[in-house]
């Protein structure tokens, strides 16, 4: 019986040492990885469509979704405007340093408000909602997975996308274009606040510089990012909640992957939308 | 076919052939079964069988590969979407953990199925809830209280609450004792068998608990390797002839079934 399981394993150690079977396991592995990689882009663009499909079809849950926009959108503004606030502080201080090597300290205000606008406040908000509310979507969808809560759903002839999916998605693609305009409010008074108490500048040329310099589409740009960065956030969490797989682990991982997902996806089509907007 | 009624008319539920696998692993390998019209059908088998995926591919929770389930004569299959949710509006679900929705109070548990699935208004459903709770032997003042507060049993029998309170023509118990002490897990058997009967539901139970089978069946099916293998009237039970029936229901480690030591 030894001898057999060692025959055995000299025989598979020869085989994996055989270059053509070596060049046939890579193409394997990397033909695995992609089909599963399209799989699961299918996967979610159909998530996305069936979630979208039912935020526009009856009946609507009015009380989930004020529900879902107190939790994504009131909850998160201290974490948003707490971000905006220091953000735009450290740019007017890190803009100073440079620009005063060129004489071009008139340029922070522009500089300020053009940043928090067009970039940081969609952007960093976006993140910080990802880390916040994505994380929460996962894991509560995901432990209602668990726990049979959304088959309990079905038994009693409520659709789970209807129930769970649209009113996030909707909060979320609503929410963050208002928590990134206070974030942009808030952003701007950070720069004022160190350009006018720490740099000794003057309050009505920093105000009359950022109105001058900054354009409807500036803000405008941001908004329409943070609705997009919002319903892939939503989407997200509610994705990888929904297809949770069983046990504490799986809800772990499901929280993980929705965080870094839509992380990484606010990142891809910032440069999309930004491409779009100004080029 | 295994089942308790021979004539079409008389079943409620009647699967044919049903068939469904993860991937290589066949759970489902062809059930046949009858539920007759208002009695209690009881499936029993070992983990791992297909007594739970059964029920689930009969709610449409998951979709069979292949064969027929009909409800009330009409192939319900390939239902999808309003057509899915109607026809759940005939179904009750006591599910083994519960299933009680976390975020939301009791009453509100309770009344989910009136409110969103019947447009019942918020008050009356609160009302109906209330009256349910106390039918399942539960104080009015629980109704205030979230599922987080409740032991397992009174969650249970929250659970039974909900499942009656649609008045359901069919409802699926699943393991509807497991984790309760005995005491608990009779009257918890006695409330099935009490609501049950007050509704003239039809009743499909999956559970290990002998003595559960006994409080509340009319009718038992043995399922095994995903085949329904004996299916008879609860006075049948000690006089199958089945050698599995037989080990199964005196627990025997010897004897024909040996899949548990598979691990």
């Amino acid at each position: 019986m030894q001898a057999q399981a060692q025959q055995d394993s000299s025989q598979k150690a020869a085989r994996s040492l055989n270059p053509v079977n070596a060049v046939l396991n890579c193409f394997r592995y990397v033909g695995g990885g992609l089909l599963s990689f399209m799989e699961a882009i299918g996967n979610l663009t159909f998530f996305m469509a069936r979630a979208l499909g039912h935020c526009f079809s009856p009946p609507f849950f009015p009380s989930q979704v004020a529900r879902q926009i107190i939790d994504i959108g009131y909850y998160s503004l201290p974490v948003v405007g707490m971000t905006a606030l220091f953000t735009g502080m450290v740019l007017a201080l890190q803009s100073y340093t440079g620009f005063t090597r060129f004489n071009a300290e008139s340029a922070i205000a522009g500089v300020v408000v053009l940043s928090i606008t067009r970039e940081l406040a969609p952007v960093l908000a976006g993140l910080m909602v990802a880390g916040r509310v994505g994380a929460s979507i996962a894991a509560e969808i995901g432990t209602m997975r668990v726990t049979e809560q959304i088959d309990a759903l079905r038994t009693l002839s409520v659709n789970p996308f209807k129930y769970l999916i649209a009113p996030r998605v909707i909060a979320g693609t609503l929410m963050l274009p208002i928590l990134v305009l206070i974030g942009d409010i808030i952003g701007v008074m950070g720069g004022y606040i160190v350009s006018i108490y720490r740099l000794g500048f003057s309050p009505a040329s920093y105000l009359s510089q950022t109105w001058e310099i900054l354009e409807y589409m500036d803000v405008m740009s941001g908004l329409y990012k943070a609705a997009a960065f919002g319903f892939i956030v939503s989407v997200m969490g509610c994705y990888h909640g929904f297809y949770s797989q069983r046990g504490a682990q799986g809800v772990g991982a499901a929280t993980t992957n929705a965080v870094v997902s839509a992380s990484i996806l606010i990142l891809i089509c910032n440069y999309v939308l930004t491409q779009v907007f100004f080029s | 076919m295994s089942g308790a009624a021979n004539d079409s008319s008389d079943n409620k539920i009647v699967l044919s052939g049903l068939c469904k696998a993860f991937g290589k692993n066949e759970i489902l390998r062809g059930i046949d079964l009858a539920v007759p019209r208002g009695k209690s059908m009881v499936v029993i088998g070992g983990s791992g069988t297909g007594k739970s995926v059964t029920l689930k591919c009969i709610l449409g929770l998951l979709e069979a590969d292949s064969g027929s389930i009909q409800v009330d004569g009409h192939e319900t299959m390939a239902l999808k979407g309003a057509d899915r949710d109607e026809l759940m509006k005939k179904f009750g679900m006591l599910f083994q953990g519960g299933a009680l929705f976390d975020s939301l109070k009791i009453w509100e548990n309770i009344g989910f199925g009136l409110i969103h699935g019947q447009k019942v208004s918020k008050k009356q459903a609160r009302e109906i809830a209330i009256e349910k709770l106390q039918d399942v032997g539960l104080k009015p003042e629980v109704a205030e209280l979230f599922p987080a507060e409740l032991s397992g049993g009174m969650q249970k029998r929250v659970s039974l609450a909900r499942a009656i309170a649609t008045k359901p023509e069919i409802i699926f118990f699943d393991e509807p004792t497991t984790g309760l002490d005995p005491i608990m897990a009779d009257v918890i058997n006695e409330l099935i068998v009490k609501c049950v009967k007050q509704l003239g539901a039809t009743a499909l139970s999956i559970t290990h608990d002998m003595a559960s089978v006994r409080k509340i069946a009319d009718y038992v099916a043995m399922i095994h390797e995903g085949r329904i293998i004996w299916c008879g009237p609860v006075a049948d039970l000690d006089r199958s002839g089945n050698p599995y029936v037989d080990q199964f229901i005196h627990g025997r480690a010897d004897g024909p079934i040996t899949n548990h030591t598979r691990f």
